[in-house]
């Protein structure tokens, strides 16, 4: 099964999914990535594989936020982050930058856009552009 | 020779050591020890050579802490730090003593017949134990007590005795001085009934006053074991079968003797130095002066065979005193020894007594004031001087908690009224605010001053005991000192205005303990709650403040009986992965299943369930470190499948995963072993059903074991209980990991009942004030008062709290579940164990395994693709296969 690189896979019912928990899902080309539903009741979607400890556990990370400073900017940012279950390295979940990386080399991840059409969650077959550090 | 007083030779500054000296030190003692540590970490990189040649066999250890042996009986863990010796230029000989010098050779001859050339020589040989003349004193079965082969001995014979006789052994020491009470304490420990013969008319006579000695008699005899003072043994007869068998004492009485320890007092070491002409002091011992030379330029003496001013002293202060003396002088330093006010504290028997400076009020019109209450067994005296301003000595008995906050302080203005500091309303509240001058020696063990713990917490960013430990040595060798390091700590840092964040993360200005309260009190049960309360304002927490508060929300839930939930739906996400899913995650993403096996007993027909699934999924099995069997290999959607199974057959959850209790360790106890006391196995049973499944800030350990030989290692633990002939010893704070630490004794001779209620509180107490994934041992450590503080709450009670806490762990127990029987039951918590939300029937292809000692591992980049298989069933199936097709061959 393929899929033009921009379209959208249905995953599940939002349902489904457990607020502020993850869960692993397959993109048709065998890609697997991980899901979350935030407490805001919106959806995040980045690759389920862990740079770090090259195992694909993602989507069993805790979720939490961060208030990220940027320089220049006056107030901070709330994010929403995702931190590893095996070695707690930690993302920006709206881009995939590493907020943590535990004092090692940076490795950021894929982020997918994800879409909520009547209750289903959808996911891009391919990743946002620019996003993520592997082939 | 007759010569006392300083040596005419010591040099103002020492004489640095020209590239290439021969160092030689005889005597692998404390002090040889301290010697040879102090060379290599002050002159890391030196051109000289460093041999010490110990008599003993063992590796140099901590005399002072000899009476321990008994708890663990393994020599080794009386170690002094053997990192000394992987120093290329140190070497240590054991087991040849050395027999004699010849100064004008530069050697040092061995009984082996060794001959060691020195071009500068350390004498450390210490003191030998003397006795009294009396007759047959050196029949079977008459012991000293200062080596580890002199308690080895003694333990051996009690119990050869105990054997031979088919009865009770009947001790008697004699000598009841500080050493003498730690080996009536240790033939008690060994099951002997004991009494302590004591020449002068008070125990501890040399230390205590009076007053203190008549309370210490109360006190050791409300242990059991017998005190006659005023009287000597001139005697003793052998039994029918030659061994030692009756004590004659002065007065004409006899005492039944079976076993029998001189502990009467110490004489130098001096022959060696005596026999190669250096000059020697009136009551013995090698004379030095301050730069601990001798009278021959190129030796000198440290330690207890070392006569300075005279005096021999029998403590490890001034030798390590000593000890840095000369390491300073070798490398050119201008140190001198100095002896301090040093002071004696009672331990290892049970029983609290201390004393320092001037006991006895012998300074002219010195005053003393006291405080007697043999109800409580409590006795505290303080010596002042005439106008009652200067602290000259005192003396505490019974309670001993002012102790190491007023030794330093001798000689020095007290600043408060002495009867207020003593008296019992809040004993101590009158030095609140008292500080400790710089200059004052805090730690006398190791010569540190408040000035260098003040300034390691000022300049060098000490911020807690443990650092200032390491940073400063104070407080590493007996301990008694740290109830003061942590008083001076915190006035230090209250001054600086250094807050030390205990913050939990940016979601939680509170540290763990200030967090658990607030909750507590106000009643928060979910996370949304407890941020929206407590939080720094908006934000949904973090890997760090989301277990926490889960761990917090359980804890709470359990001990208020309100809900024993800590996985379940409503904590769940805030979960990491372990807890969330009751596994602990593997490097591959799998898992491991772990069921508990109280006390390591398991059936054969729950074995074979657990082989049968094992066998079932093809996963890796094998004892882990908590005496548990595991299986390793599990994916998620398999978890469910495989605990139905095992919850089927009797098993529960071992918590593996969780910050809580892991296991109850033991060895078989008096059901099957020859030697135990106590039944081990069903005390360990018994704690791990009470505590199991209980959240606390990071994981708890238990050992039990049912005699001193402690095969469970429970002084390893959080929580240990060693069986004695009188009842479970209770210890806190040990742990293995990564920061060894010995468990601290907290209470001894207890019954059934009484364990549990201390372990309850205990347990609690720490789950309430504990850190964030702050073990029990840094816990104990940090604790403010120590060791004898947390006696004060847990064991007496000073806070009246002991029967909410012990009531709370009853709710714990009564509302216990096992989370994964709760788990597989739940068809909507089962549904989410699968590996992909779209795809339930699959899982990760990219996982991998290889063959290894017949079981499965996860494969490695390296391992060659057509040696990997998909699955750890495949694996196994695969090598079963093979083993079939070589069977066939074979025949």
């Amino acid at each position: 099964m393929t899929a033009p690189a921009d379209a959208l896979v249905p995953i599940c019912p939002l349902g489904a999914l457990t607020p502020e928990r993850g869960a692993a899902a397959l993109l048709p080309d065998g890609t697997q990535i991980a899901v979350f539903l935030l407490d805001d009741g919106s959806v995040r979607a980045v690759q389920q594989h862990d740079p770090y400890s090259r195992s694909n556990i993602l989507s069993r990370g805790l979720v939490g936020t961060h208030l990220l400073t940027v320089e220049g900017e006056t107030e901070g940012r709330l994010v929403p982050t995702l931190s590893s279950p095996m070695y707690k390295q930690s993302w920006d979940l709206d881009t995939g930058a590493v907020l943590d990386s535990g004092g090692g080399e940076k490795l950021p991840i894929a982020v997918f856009d994800v879409e909520v059409v009547d209750g289903h969650v959808h996911v891009s077959a391919a990743p946002r552009p620019g996003t993520g550090g592997e082939a | 020779m007759n010569a006392t007083g300083h040596s005419p030779l010591a040099p103002a500054a020492g004489t640095p050591l020209p590239p290439g000296t021969r160092i030689v030190v005889i005597g692998g003692g404390m002090t040889g020890h301290r010697f040879a540590a102090r060379m290599q970490s002050q002159d890391p990189t030196g051109d000289w050579t460093l041999t010490v040649i110990g008599e003993e066999t063992q590796h140099p250890y901590d005399r002072v802490h000899l009476s321990d042996w008994f708890g663990h009986r393994r020599a080794e863990m009386l170690a002094l730090d053997t990192g000394v010796w992987a120093d290329p230029r140190i070497t240590l000989v054991t087991g040849d003593a050395a027999e004699s010098v010849d100064r004008s050779a530069h050697t040092v001859t061995c009984a082996s017949g060794t001959v060691h050339e020195y071009d500068r020589l350390v004498l450390a040989t210490g003191s030998w134990a003397w006795a009294p003349r009396a007759e047959g004193k050196d029949l079977p079965g008459s012991f000293s007590y200062r080596t580890v082969d002199d308690v080895e001995s003694l333990a051996a014979w009690v119990a050869e005795r105990g054997e031979a006789l088919g009865r009770e052994v009947r001790g008697v020491v004699v000598g009841g001085g500080v050493l003498g009470l730690e080996a009536a304490a240790a033939l008690q420990d060994l099951g002997a009934r004991s009494t302590v013969v004591e020449f002068a008319d008070r125990l501890m006579a040399v230390q205590l006053d009076d007053g203190g000695g008549e309370m210490l008699r109360l006190l050791i005899q409300d242990k059991g074991i017998e005190v006659r003072t005023g009287v000597g043994a001139t005697a003793f007869r052998p039994a029918e079968d030659g061994a030692i068998g009756t004590a004659e004492l002065t007065d004409g009485s006899e005492l039944p003797a079976d076993v029998v320890v001189f502990s009467t007092g110490i004489r130098p070491r001096d022959r060696i130095g005596r026999e190669a002409g250096l000059a020697v002091g009136e009551r013995g011992g090698i004379v030095v002066g301050e730069s601990c030379q001798t009278s021959d330029p190129d030796i000198w003496a440290i330690g207890e065979c070392a006569s300075f001013d005279g005096v021999c002293a029998g403590l490890i202060a001034p030798g390590n005193d000593m000890a840095d003396v000369v390491a300073d002088r070798f490398l050119g330093g201008t140190r001198t020894h100095q002896r301090g006010e040093d002071g004696t504290k009672l331990k290892g028997v049970g029983v609290d007594a201390a004393a320092f400076g001037d006991v006895n009020a012998m300074t002219p019109d010195a005053l003393e004031v006291s405080f007697v209450d043999p109800v409580h067994r409590q006795y505290r005296k303080l010596v002042m001087s005439d106008d009652a301003t200067t602290l000259l000595g005192g003396v505490f008995v019974g309670d001993i908690a002012l102790y190491s906050q007023l030794r330093p302080m001798t000689g020095r203005a007290l600043g408060a009224d002495p009867s207020a500091v003593i008296a019992p309303e809040g004993a101590g509240d009158a030095l609140a605010g008292a500080e400790m001058p710089d200059d004052a020696v805090i730690c006398s063990c190791n010569n540190v001053s408040a000035g260098t713990v003040r300034h390691a917490v000022n300049e060098q960013g000490c911020h807690t005991i443990g650092a200032i430990k390491e940073c400063t040595t104070a407080g590493t060798v007996c301990g008694s000192c740290v109830p003061s390091l942590t008083k001076l700590l915190n006035q230090e840092l209250a001054k600086s205005g250094i807050e030390v964040s205990r913050a939990l993360c940016e979601h939680f200005d509170h540290s763990r303990a200030e967090l658990y309260r607030l909750v507590e009190e106000g009643g928060q049960e979910t996370f949304t709650e407890v941020v929206a309360a407590h939080g720094t304002g908006a934000g949904r927490g973090c890997a760090v403040c989301r277990p926490t508060v889960a761990s917090i929300l359980s804890s709470l839930g359990a001990l208020s009986g309100k809900r024993h939930s800590p996985v379940g739906r409503q904590l769940g996400s805030l979960q990491d992965t372990n807890d969330h899913v009751m596994a602990n995650i593997q490097k591959d993403g799998t898992y491991s299943v772990i069921p508990a096996m109280p006390a390591g007993e398991v059936t054969p027909e729950k074995l074979l369930v657990f082989a049968q699934v094992a066998k079932d999924y093809g996963l890796y099995v094998k004892v882990n470190g908590a005496q548990r069997i595991g299986m390793f290999g599990a994916r998620l959607e398999q978890l469910p499948e495989i605990w139905e199974r095992l919850v089927e057959a009797g098993f529960e959850s071992g918590h593996a995963y969780g910050k809580s209790l892991r296991m109850v360790k033991s060895c078989l106890g008096t059901n099957w072993c020859r030697y135990g006391v106590g039944d081990s196995t069903a005390m360990a049973s018994h704690l791990e059903r009470r505590y199991r499944g209980l959240r606390s800030p990071h994981k708890i350990k238990i050992g039990v074991s049912g005699c001193a030989r402690e095969c469970a290692e429970a002084q390893a633990k959080d929580v240990g209980v060693i069986a004695t002939h009188r009842g479970w010893n209770l210890y806190v704070g040990g742990n293995g990991g990564a920061q060894p630490a010995h468990a601290q004794l907290l209470v001894e001779d207890l019954d059934d009942e009484t364990l549990q209620r201390c372990i309850d509180r205990f347990l609690i107490l720490y789950i309430r004030e504990a850190d964030k994934l702050q073990r029990t041992a840094r816990w104990v450590e940090e604790y403010p008062g120590g060791i004898d503080e947390l006696r004060r709450v847990i064991v007496e009670d000073s806070l009246g709290i002991g029967e909410e806490l012990e009531a709370a762990m009853q709710r714990h127990t009564d509302t216990y579940v096992d989370e994964w029987a709760e788990a597989v039951h739940d068809p909507e918590r089962r549904a989410k164990f699968v590996s992909f939300i779209n795809a339930p029937d699959l899982h990760d292809k990219t996982l991998r395994y290889v063959l290894e000692r017949e079981q499965v591992r996860p494969a490695r980049p390296e391992d060659a693709p057509e040696t990997t298989f998909p699955t750890p069933l495949a694996a196994k199936e695969h090598a079963l296969a093979g083993a079939a097709h070589i069977s066939q061959e074979d025949q």
